[in-house]
């Protein structure tokens, strides 16, 4: 089990990475939708596969939103505005792989000089959910493209999740209600105010919502 | 009574979305809000009980900021009652770009707005972090459409950075409450529900470099909701594209609000001895907010971003203070009041003369006072009572703040506060002044001449308000923030 | 022992040609031909051999010096890189680091070969070659300190004598890491698809290739030789890591060693048969996703 999850944990690294790395939106969507689902199993893995209804419907849900729904919600955007790839980022993709192993070393060594009061099953979940918040939001800055920022948001929800999910244990409530609102509400919010841009200015680069200055 | 509080406004959003008529949906706007302040106002003299096993409660600072937002609210209530009426029709020509633009339905604006207050009221009872983080989280989204009310390009961007930025910075509070989770899980703690008096009844057992991390993540989490600098950048766009009645529910409302949160888990870390700590990153985070909204009110071209940098700085007074601590904590407790009071007013004043004037920019504005003579004298009080002129509330409380920090041997602070005070008065004086006096524009048409009643009437009471406060606080209300301040850890 | 230690080197000194045989008849599969024969890469090179060279005379010293330091930087890594388990001749304290720059050198004297010809068109090569090798040489010293670390060794022969399956149940993640990367820099340091194309001769695309342009005869057949070698010992390196087999019989050791070789052989075939090479501008972010790879292996065995 704790070499399960530590394989989850990697699997993460890479797939953050590899959405640091990758300019084709539709790959980027599926890699999220993918690294959705594999967490999505992960509550059912921290009961140690025992079934329990309340946690099986939440994974279910999470599964559900974030390897179907939102996957679609993004391709269908994708689609309608026909930008298959995010041009000129602000941070270019070698550099954003290189910035994203910088923050993997600096997670590694802030999760070493915040030793948690708590056993925990995988050493690597702090420093990996911490990686998962920063890359996300690595993202959400360098990229310029509206649905890459959305990613980047899913991708720092993720992040928290991990956190929430395999260390938060004995506040199960409050985990579920707000990963659930959080996905959920936030990013309905999302999509609609995407197909508002999308109608308004027949593309969704956030680069050029630049009429509000100062 | 707390169930009043909550459901009144719940129902009338419910309402607002059913009611076809728009006369009768303004009405329910202010029926509903007039009855939350009058319960609020109950709500002073009878012991409320708690709620929901001690999840929901109405202590002394949340009685203080939901007094804030019900006043404002009712305020509000009635500006938007006119400015419905005038807004009311189908298509507009943008004034700006020329661009045709169609404005959002009424029912979804009233019944967001009536969303709005519920979720704020929610943040002001919780005694759970996570509800806290929950109601937090819906104000945004009850906020959003808001922002979105004039369906043009420019309140689109506004609307969408809204979003993005509040959404991260929440989604960092929610780490932040699984930081405090995680402190809260060494076995010595028996309670480990995130109640806010257990927490603070055993907070010297936390886990404190969690509780660190957690302080500083709610603190970027609800400080970007707060529009503290430099993670203030969706609030001048929000507040300059919103309507004035929205602009002056975010500003007076919405930042205390946020704020409050962060007040919560400060009052859990200084319980567990990291008051210190916390206070240091206040008054850095505090001079910094000061500092960057006076570079960007000087030199404003936008009288309705200038009120929103105003904001920023404000917001940074509001830390600032409680970073001081002692006296100061006072201070900052009733510059919150004066502060929503006063930016309020000044937005539905800028409401006022945007409707005539059909212009942002500072420079086209000239001789409110002959135009419209009311709305020009509440532009030069107000402006008095924003950059802490005496009589008005904000000089007191700021004086508060200053006063303290020299008792504390904190001069160094204090002469950099005073230096940015005073670059910001001189910043705004030359802009008000300009807009009140002078010839008026040539682009205003006399007929265009609209002071209704109902449309000056709340920005005066509301200025009445805060010239009460800075001449005599009656004792109730002195009380109270005594109170709040002794809870947030300052002694006068 | 003395006779183990010295097939150690000599199976590379046979084998290594064949390498390249087995790649290309991969390709032919693929592509529907029959191929050339297995043996071909040997015929090759004993036919170049028995021609002359031809040198340009705006070439110095350093153009014909070059092939013979080439071969003589192989000669030595087939000397200290251990085969399937068997013993080595040279082996010393920190011989990895002597490995991972043994190829620097050889790589140096290529690009000074190339420049020596004074052709713009070799200088491009040159360029692109110390480009990406900048970036393949992190990943390479990362992935082999995260070996010696986990192992406790620093020499080459006493690092693979102690990795054993075990190694694997215990840090299988940080293995798998150190594989992947291993097999970018195998692929990109033999001049293979997805990095370069051995078999183009496109101006716009070659690495490897355009920088020997000018060699003929015995110089070309050396060049060959050294390069198949250097194939041989990056992929002994890689065959280490994955396939460590020790058991008692030394028979069985090598020719586990040499099936995974011959699948390593197949696997580039396939990958060059299916893959195109990627463009230029992307191939950096292949290298430096190499290093991030192994990297992350020396975090997770740091930890």
């Amino acid at each position: 089990m704790n070499n399960t999850l530590d394989t989850i944990m990697i699997f993460l690294v890479l797939t953050n990475l590899a959405l640091l790395g990758l300019s084709r939106l539709g790959t980027c969507i599926r890699i999220v939708a993918v690294q959705g689902v594999v967490l999505g199993l992960v509550p059912l893995l921290m009961n140690n596969w025992h079934f329990e209804i309340r946690l099986a419907a939440f994974s279910a849900v999470l599964i559900v939103l974030k390897g179907i729904v939102f996957p679609r919600l993004l391709t269908k955007a994708m689609r309608d505005i026909k930008t298959l790839r995010e041009i000129e980022p602000f941070i270019g993709y070698s550099s954003s792989i290189a910035l994203g192993t910088a923050l993997l070393i600096i997670c590694m060594w802030l999760s070493s000089h915040l030793p948690l009061p708590v056993e925990t099953i995988s050493e690597l979940t702090v420093p990996v959910a911490f990686f998962t918040i920063m890359s996300g939001l690595l993202l959400i800055i360098s990229r310029k493209k509206a649905i890459t920022q959305v990613l980047g948001y899913l991708v720092m929800e993720n992040g928290i999740y991990t956190f929430g999910v395999t260390l938060v244990e004995h506040q199960p409530v409050l985990v579920e209600l707000g990963i659930l609102l959080d996905v959920f509400v936030a990013v309905f919010v999302m999509g609609i105010t995407m197909f508002h841009i999308n109608r308004e200015f027949d593309h969704i680069d956030t680069d050029q919502l630049s009429n509000l200055k100062v | 009574m707390i169930y009043a509080l909550l459901l009144i406004p719940a129902i009338a959003a419910v309402l607002s979305l059913i009611i076809r008529k728009d006369l009768l949906r303004r009405l329910i706007l202010i029926l509903a809000s007039v009855s939350h302040t009058v319960i609020t106002v109950i709500a002073w003299n009878v012991e409320t009980k708690s709620l929901m096993g001690g999840w929901i409660d109405l202590d002394k600072p949340g009685l203080l900021f939901l007094t804030i937002t019900s006043i404002l609210f009712s305020a509000c209530s009635f500006y938007a009652f006119w400015y419905l009426a005038v807004e009311s029709g189908k298509r507009k020509q943008d004034f700006e770009e020329g661009l045709f633009f169609t404005n959002e339905p009424e029912a979804i604006f009233c019944s967001c707005l009536m969303a709005f207050l519920a979720t704020m009221t929610l943040v002001t009872v919780s005694q759970h972090l996570g509800l806290m983080w929950v109601a937090l989280e819906a104000t945004t989204l009850a906020s959003a459409p808001l922002i979105y009310f004039h369906r043009h390009h420019r309140s689109l961007e506004a609307t969408w950075k809204y979003l993005l930025i509040c959404s991260v910075g929440i989604a960092l509070a929610l780490l932040g409450n699984f930081f405090m989770v995680i402190a809260a899980s060494v076995p010595e703690v028996s309670d480990k529900s995130m109640i806010l008096s257990s927490m603070i009844e055993q907070a010297k057992l936390l886990n404190v470099p969690w509780l660190k991390a957690a302080f500083l993540l709610f603190l970027v989490g609800y400080g970007t909701k707060m529009g503290l600098a430099p993670l203030h950048t969706w609030l001048p766009d929000a507040h300059s594209e919103a309507p004035s009645v929205v602009s002056a529910l975010l500003s007076g409302a919405l930042l205390n609000c946020a704020f409050l949160g962060i007040l919560r888990s400060f009052q859990v870390c200084s319980a567990a001895g990291l008051g210190q700590f916390c206070r240091e990153l206040l008054v850095l985070f505090g001079l910094l907010s000061m500092a960057w909204a006076a570079i960007f009110i000087l030199g404003q071209s936008d009288y309705k971003r200038m009120l929103a940098y105003s904001s920023v700085e404000h917001i940074g007074i509001l830390a600032l203070g409680i970073g001081i601590g002692a006296g100061a904590t006072f201070g900052a407790m009733l510059h919150a009041v004066n502060h929503s009071l006063t930016k309020a007013m000044l937005f539905m004043t800028a409401g006022n003369i945007l409707a005539v004037y059909k212009t942002k920019n500072t420079k086209s504005v000239s001789g409110i006072m002959t135009v419209l003579p009311v709305t020009g004298i509440l532009w030069i009080a107000g402006f008095l009572a924003i950059t802490g002129m005496p009589p008005f509330g904000i000089f007191l409380s700021e004086f508060t703040i200053v006063k303290s920090m020299f008792e504390q041997g904190k001069a160094g602070i204090a002469i950099l506060f005073l230096a940015v005070l005073a670059l910001i008065f001189i910043g705004m004086a030359n802009v008000f002044i300009n807009m009140a006096h002078g010839k008026k524009s040539d682009s205003v048409n006399v007929s265009d001449r609209r002071e209704s009643v109902i449309s000056v009437f709340p920005p005066i009471a509301l200025g009445f308000l805060t010239l009460i406060t800075g001449l005599y606080i009656p004792p109730v209300l002195n009380n109270l923030l005594h109170d709040v301040a002794v809870i947030m850890g300052g002694n006068l | 022992m003395i006779f183990l230690k010295i097939l150690n080197t000599v199976l590379a000194l046979i084998t290594a040609p064949l390498l390249l045989g087995i790649i290309n008849r991969t390709k032919a599969f693929f592509a529907g031909r029959n191929g050339q024969p297995l043996l071909q890469p040997y015929y090759d090179i004993w036919k170049l051999l028995n021609k002359g060279s031809v040198y340009s005379i705006a070439t110095s010293r350093i153009f014909r010096i070059g092939p013979v330091v080439g071969f003589s930087v192989v000669l030595i890594a087939a000397a200290i890189v251990p085969f399937g388990g068997l013993p080595v001749l040279l082996d010393f304290q920190g011989d990895l680091i002597l490995f991972a720059y043994l190829f620097g050198l050889s790589r140096f004297f290529t690009v000074l070969m190339a420049m020596d010809t004074a052709s713009s068109f070799e200088g491009m090569g040159a360029s692109r070659e110390v480009t990406f090798s900048a970036l393949t040489e992190p990943a390479l010293l990362i992935g082999l300190a995260a070996i010696a670390k986990y192992t406790g060794y620093v020499s080459l022969a006493q690092i693979f004598s102690s990795i054993n399956f075990d190694a694997w149940l215990n840090a299988a993640p940080a293995f798998i890491l150190i594989g992947f990367a291993f097999l970018i820099v195998f692929l990109s340091e033999n001049s293979r698809i997805p990095v370069d194309d051995p078999n183009t001769h496109l101006e716009l695309t070659m690495i490897h290739e355009v920088m020997i342009l000018d060699h003929s005869g015995p110089d070309l057949a050396i060049i060959l030789y050294s390069a198949a070698m250097k194939m041989w010992l990056l992929g002994a390196i890689l065959t280490g890591i994955v396939i460590p087999v020790h058991s008692d019989n030394v028979f069985l050791n090598v020719s586990a060693a040499l099936l995974f070789m011959l699948l390593l052989a197949v696997l580039t075939g396939i990958i060059e048969s299916s893959m195109a090479r990627l463009r230029l501008l992307h191939v950096p972010q292949l290298l430096i996703g190499a290093a991030t790879l192994s990297v992350l292996a020396l975090i997770l065995i740091l930890r």
